[in-house]
């Protein structure tokens, strides 16, 4: 999804311009790329202050300090489907690999009993 | 014969074994050492050993001291090809169990009385304070340890990555005995010492010790047969 | 197997289908807010987990004692349902811890103890995976083991400080988010009972497998 972004992201801010070589075109997408990826890590980040020194009491924060909620919620629930998305997967190719395996197997040994 | 008796005939042989060479407990001892030297290039700054950082270190380094004695004591037993001699003998298996349990207990407790001084005077720490507390604490922690400890050593002596799977095994199932260890140890190491405290945590551990104990006696049967 | 499996498939589907406009409904909690709906997956998680720890326990002393093979590989298969839905639980608590007390994580007891389970069954995981022969023997004590730890550990780590919310939360909790609780738990031990069936099946089909493989040798 990023890939795109860059692209028109870097598309508009670097009009066709034929001065500029392409390596300063390149640096700039770069600069771009590196701070799309890393625009979500810094929001990550612990807020300064009262809230990493231990143990506040939510409604003892001001309300302009308190973190968003719904990106926690969410993430949250996208772990669990995920988690339970690849499981599933990972079990359904396992599952199917032994059957037919066994399928493959039975095949031959009623082959062989049948010679 | 009772297997009280069988089990210090099996201790009997096995110490008989280790005082000509000595291999085990003084490889043991050293690596016990290496490790108390290791923690004070972590915890000692300035000169001046981190506070409350005595009681972890003593039980870190008996933990990793007697997971290394653990992989030893069957060692010999592999070589030989005497295990299954021994789980032949006419003898009940919980008692063979028992013997290299009083094997292993011993060891540690012999690490264990060079590495209390030791921690004592590195780390400046009043461990004698209590001594009666912190001896009891201290065994009732060895016997815990050891006892999940020889089992899976056991179990582990035909398996071809033991090394790895030991402590893969064995840290976290005796994670209770290393909490109450140091909780007890750090309770008798301050200023006033916490005797309140460290019973409980004694009273923890001694609980520890006969339910696991007791299990590990019953389940050594089904476990060692093929 | 076949004639439950599609019947509960299809309920298990509809409720976890349905389960996003329960929550949505239920009401906020007034301090925690809106973050505070990472419950109603975050504690049902657990309960499995516990559910498959009791099973995976239970049945493997069952392994060791009796001998019998189908016990140990119902054990197998709730083990490995006990690190999924661990790790379910292990992910949501902290992005609701970072909200509700600013911290990821908290040495607190319920925090150890659940973490030092997910490791204790990963252990036997990695037991049974790597251990060469006989390695269900060595797994199967491991399992035995971690269940006789529940207590130990959560009376050791008890007397450190809590701030984990209590587990009588869950019999008082109020009337809108009560159904709403009891409605994700409900759709989680469905899907734990869908996924051991699962599982299973699978550990089913290889003893097959190396059966088929042990007739053809001989």
């Amino acid at each position: 999804m990023i890939g795109p972004m860059v692209r028109v992201l870097s598309a508009a801010t670097l009009p066709r311009m034929s001065r500029v070589s392409k390596m300063l075109r390149r640096g700039a997408r770069l600069l771009v790329t590196v701070l799309l990826t890393s625009a979500p890590l810094l929001a990550m980040q612990p807020p300064t202050g009262a809230a990493t020194d231990g143990f506040v009491p939510i409604d003892q924060l001001p309300p302009q300090e308190q973190l968003p909620a719904a990106p926690l919620l969410i993430t949250a629930y996208a772990v669990v489907w995920v988690l339970l998305m690849a499981y599933l997967w990972s079990i359904a190719k396992r599952l199917r690999k032994v059957e037919s395996e066994v399928e493959t197997l039975e095949r031959r040994s009623a082959g062989a009993a049948r010679r | 014969m009772s297997p009280i008796r069988v089990a210090l005939l099996i201790l009997k042989k096995d110490f008989a074994i280790e005082v000509k060479s000595l291999e085990i407990v003084s490889t043991t001892l050293f690596f016990a050492v290496s490790c108390l030297i290791v923690f004070s290039f972590a915890f000692v700054k300035e000169g001046a050993p981190v506070q409350d950082a005595a009681a972890g270190i003593l039980w870190i380094a008996i933990a990793f001291s007697g997971t290394l004695a653990l992989g030893r004591i069957f060692e010999r037993e592999r070589y030989g090809e005497t295990l299954r001699a021994l789980l032949l003998a006419p003898a009940p298996r919980p008692a063979i169990y028992l013997g290299k349990l009083f094997g292993m207990v011993l060891l540690m407790l012999s690490t264990e009385v060079v590495l209390v001084p030791m921690v004592a005077l590195l780390f400046q720490a009043p461990l004698f304070s209590r001594p009666l507390l912190l001896i009891v604490l201290l065994l009732a922690g060895t016997v815990g340890f050891a006892s999940v400890g020889t089992l899976f050593a056991a179990m582990l002596v035909r398996a071809r990555t033991r090394e790895i799977m030991l402590p893969i095994l064995l840290y976290p199932v005796t994670i209770p005995v290393m909490i109450a260890g140091v909780q007890g140890t750090s309770a008798l190491l301050q200023n006033t010492p916490d005797e309140a405290m460290a019973t409980m945590w004694i009273s923890i551990v001694t609980a520890f010790d006969t339910v696991f104990l007791t299990f590990c006696l019953w389940m050594f049967e089904p476990l060692m047969t093929e | 197997m076949q004639n439950f499996f599609l019947p509960v498939f299809g309920v298990t589907a509809l409720m976890f289908a349905v389960a996003p406009f329960v929550i949505a409904n239920a009401p906020y909690e007034s301090t925690m807010l809106l973050v505070q709906k990472i419950f109603y997956f975050h504690v049902p998680a657990w309960f499995v987990m516990f559910t498959a720890i009791f099973i995976s326990g239970v049945y493997d002393a069952i392994y060791l004692f009796k001998g019998d093979r189908r016990a140990d590989r119902i054990a197998a298969a709730a083990a490995e349902l006990a690190v999924i839905f661990g790790l379910m639980g292990l992910v949501t608590g902290p992005l609701w811890g970072r909200k509700a007390w600013g911290v990821w994580w908290q040495w607190d007891a319920r925090l150890t103890m659940a973490l030092l389970l997910e490791v204790i069954f990963i252990g036997y995981l990695l037991v049974r995976k790597y251990g060469g022969p006989g390695s269900e023997k060595l797994s199967a004590a491991m399992a035995v083991f971690g269940m006789l730890n529940v207590p130990f550990v959560y009376i050791s780590v008890n007397i450190w400080r809590t701030v984990h919310p209590r587990t009588s939360v869950v019999p008082t909790l109020g009337p809108g988010m009560f159904g709403a609780f009891w409605f994700s738990v409900c759709a989680f031990m469905l899907l734990f009972v869908l996924l051991m069936a699962l599982r299973v099946r699978f550990e089913h089909q290889r003893a097959k497998l190396d059966d088929l493989y042990l007739a053809e040798e001989t």
